[in-house]
């Protein structure tokens, strides 16, 4: 059993298990396994949190050992993925769930929410994984390996919080400029990336509107079978048909809770960590486009000769280097991403419509299972 | 057919009782040379109602003949009311075509057009001329048991449709009866378009109608009536109420199954609109999106055929209450003969008392003798005769109470036995077509997400 789809639940259909494999090109050189699973909940006098267990198992050199086990909250992983960003600024690093759910009183602790988050947990640190630069990240090393206390000092290391938020001001106010100065590809990127937004959004609205309408048409479906069932107490003669079509309904309202369970772990986890990638990708977009600013400025001020020529001179080059790599970079990890993203979608709705071919199947059986008995009593 | 009113009314009575057991004996006797090659197919056996046929009375009133009925168009008309007031309402055609027996042709030999409230008027004449008879149901008043997209609206072409539907298969009912299909009344309903309400009022038939409140009233009181009829009424009222909840549930459930499809139409959309920017999932998401659009519309034409088979479970529904009607008359005829056995009880007695000189029972007589002096023997003996005369009479209206009430229960079982055979006939069937219906929709479903798999797996 391939131990990279190794989760407490296991996986429903054959096709979904295939789903968790897919995220290499080439699945036999993978020698990085990692599961999330037991959430435990932590009470202390200021806060309640969750905890997951990470296991990780590699025959990677690096690793001072084989096999690690290590608890992370949700912080945690924030940390991780700003790390992984500041990074490497144009790779698309795979998303996190959100922090809260917005619809709805969910409870921030409810199991359906905690096992959701825990698969999607589950999928971000697979594709770091599967990522073939990231998956060499020092903080990613030591997120699956540092013990508690360890992680904390380790974390304490780097740019502190302040710094970072100086940054961000003036980052905003370089991306405007870079926006500008685009490259062709780079503008058909984020047309792309805006479309794709837009679009997956909607997808995913429409896959939840389907999840509920199902839920509500599963619930009236439940009520209609008995009341063949009591008509049937009143009718001699009818009672065989009568009881038939309970059973029919009986079966279609089964069949549409699988339906549902069907959706709720093929489609919905995918397209919504999709809506999720949207959101990275123009996050990615603007990283970009500040580095390319960057240069640019430097640049302008050169021809305006408003500092030291010489000084400039090598900064610009330094730039440059720095916008040439982190454009290749983008370009091949969107290549990539491109790829996966094409192969996700489609196996997400490839599940999708055979779910649905075995729904109709199932009910179509157990009706002419029931029509065929009583056209044999007729 | 044109005769003096008199003569009219007198043809207007129901035909004599026939045992109902061999209904087919009478008619085939009634159809004569007319049904050289039909003798399978006798009215009655319900087989010419599935063929929309029927049976009428010839002109000549002399026997019956095969036609068929169809109410083949609905129109809008705007007119005057009782009120000289302005009304729109709509008007249905009926045609009736005489079926040649030798070539199976038909030949129209009818069509006039009526409204609902002439069908209305049609059917409670039947209900007070023939109170034995479980008289079909006439399609429903007002749109009930709407599920969301159906419109309650009288005057919605959809529900004009199936009213226009309902109303041929209440006349085909009707004529496929083999007591009512031989009425005038329903006759001229058929044939005579103008002066038809008129004739209908003369008859008086609104005068012989039982007052809903007497009726009431025998309901409570009456102390012996038909065991039968007791059941009877029980599980009329068990139809009514199953078939109402199941109704109901069911158009819950067509507003969520339409809703399910509906929603999937979305991504008919929006696949499309991301296609453009996709080289190569782009033509694998359009064509998955057509589908998609497929798949939504299909409910349409679901819904429809389910609304069919709401309407034959919603005629059933109404037919509970024709059996109620029957039931209620039993009981209504029960009642009268208990009062009138009462009645001739307590005369008997008076007479007894009277003539032997003891009271038994309170009178007034009594008391008015005990303050003012008893009467002479004279008024006595007159007294005795008025009495005598009047328990003679009462024996008489008694002994033709109880004939008529044995005539009553024994004619209306037999029209309710065959009823329940009509009933749990149609009732499977419908039942067993809305399986296929079901069956039918799984079909297309597997079609379209075959269809819709293929494409998302080349993508």
């Amino acid at each position: 059993m391939d131990m990279n789809s190794f989760s407490p639940m296991m996986p429903t259909s054959p096709l979904s298990m295939i789903n968790q494999i897919k995220f290499e090109d080439e699945p036999d050189l993978k020698d990085l396994f990692i599961t999330v699973d037991e959430p435990e909940s932590h009470v202390t006098t200021i806060e309640t949190f969750i905890t997951y267990r990470i296991i990780t198992k590699t025959s990677r050199g690096e690793f001072d050992s084989s096999e690690f086990e290590v608890r992370r909250r949700y912080q945690d992983f924030l940390w991780l993925k700003g790390k992984l960003e500041e990074a490497h600024p144009t790779l698309i690093i795979p998303p996190l769930p959100e922090k809260f759910i917005v619809k709805g009183m969910v409870e921030r602790f409810n199991d359906d929410f905690i096992e959701t988050r825990r698969k999607a947990l589950h999928k971000f640190l697979n594709r770091i994984a599967d990522h073939p630069t990231l998956t060499f990240n020092e903080d990613f090393k030591v997120f699956l390996t540092a013990q508690a206390w360890e992680l904390s000092s380790h974390k304490k290391q780097g740019p502190g919080l302040l710094s970072r938020m100086g940054q961000t001001v003036r980052a905003v106010a370089l991306s405007m400029r870079g926006v500008k100065s685009r490259p062709e590809e780079f503008m058909e990127m984020n047309n792309f990336i805006e479309v794709f937004s837009q679009k997956i959004n909607l997808i995913d609205k429409i896959s939840q509107r389907i999840y509920k309408e199902e839920r509500e048409y599963s619930d009236e479906m439940k009520e209609y079978g008995p009341i063949h069932i009591l008509w049937s107490a009143s009718e001699e003669d009818l009672v065989d048909t009568l009881k038939g079509i309970a059973s029919c309904i009986d079966k279609c309202s089964k069949a549409t809770e699988k339906r549902m369970c069907g959706l709720s772990e093929a489609l919905l986890p995918v397209v919504h960590e999709y809506v999720l990638y949207s959101e990275m990708l123009m996050g990615v977009m603007k990283r970009r486009d500040q580095i390319q600013a960057e240069l640019d400025s430097k640049v302008e001020a050169l021809t305006y000769k408003k500092a030291d020529t010489d000084l400039l001179t090598e900064e610009i080059g330094k730039l440059e280097d720095k916008v040439e790599c982190a454009n290749n970079a983008l370009k091949a990890d969107w290549e990539r991403w491109r790829h996966n993203m094409q192969n996700d979608i489609k196996s997400a709705f490839t599940d999708m419509a055979e779910e649905n071919i075995q729904y109709y199947e199932q009910i179509r059986n157990r009706g002419l299972e029931k029509s065929n008995s009583l056209y044999d009593l007729t | 057919m044109e005769q003096a009113p008199p003569d009219l009314e007198r043809q207007w009575q129901p035909a004599p009782l026939e045992p109902l057991g061999h209904a087919d004996a009478g008619l085939q006797a009634a159809v004569g040379e007319e049904a050289e090659g039909s003798r399978d197919e006798v009215p009655g056996d319900g087989t010419e109602h599935a063929l929309g046929l029927g049976v009428l009375m010839t002109e000549n009133n002399f026997g019956l003949k095969k036609i068929e009925i169809s109410v083949s168009e609905a129109e809008k008309r705007t007119g005057r009311n009782a009120m000289n007031m302005q009304e729109t309402y709509t008007a249905y055609l009926i045609e009736t075509r005489s079926v040649e027996h030798t070539d199976g042709q038909s030949v129209l030999t009818d069509s006039l057009w009526r409204r609902y409230s002439e069908f209305e008027l049609l059917r409670n004449y039947l209900l007070v001329y023939y109170p034995h008879i479980v008289v079909p149901p006439l399609p429903e008043k007002r749109a009930e048991f709407v599920w969301h997209k159906l419109s309650a609206d009288n005057m919605d072409p959809d529900f004009v449709e199936r009213r226009r539907i309902g109303l041929e298969n209440f006349l085909l009912r009707v004529a496929s009866h083999p007591i009512l299909c031989r009425d005038k009344i329903f006759y001229l309903f058929l044939t005579q378009e103008g002066n038809w309400k008129e004739t209908v009022n003369e008859t008086g038939f609104q005068l012989k109608a039982d007052s809903r409140l007497k009726a009431l009233n025998a309901t409570f009181r009456v102390k012996n009536p038909d065991k039968r009829f007791t059941e009877l009424k029980h599980y009329s009222d068990e139809l009514q109420s199953v078939i109402s909840h199941l109704l109901r549930v069911r158009a819950r459930v067509a507003d969520r199954l339409y809703g399910v499809y509906k929603v999937h139409g979305n991504y008919g959309r929006v696949f499309s609109e991301w296609s453009a920017i996709e080289k190569e999932m782009g033509d694998g998401l359009q064509s998955a999106g057509h589908h998609m659009d497929v798949y939504a519309s299909s409910i349409d034409d679901i819904l429809e055929d389910e609304e069919h088979y709401a309407d034959q479970l919603k005629e059933y529904l109404f037919y509970a209450e024709a059996l109620r009607a029957v039931c209620r008359k039993h009981e209504l005829m029960q009642y009268d003969l208990e009062m009138a056995a009462q009645d001739l009880a307590s005369k008997k007695q008076q007479c007894e008392e009277l003539a032997t000189g003891t009271v038994r029972t309170f009178s007034l007589k009594g008391m008015t003798t005990k303050l003012f002096g008893q009467e002479t023997p004279e008024q006595r003996e007159a007294r005795i005769k008025v009495l005598e005369e009047q328990i003679n009479e009462g024996e008489q209206q008694l002994k033709s109470k109880n004939l008529e009430g044995r005539e009553f229960v024994k004619n209306a079982w037999a029209d309710i036995e065959r009823f329940k055979e009509q009933k749990n006939h149609d009732l499977k069937e419908a039942l067993i077509s809305y399986a296929v219906m079901q069956i039918s929709m799984c079909k297309k479903g597997i079609q379209v997400w075959t269809n819709a798999k293929e494409c998302f797996s080349k993508m």
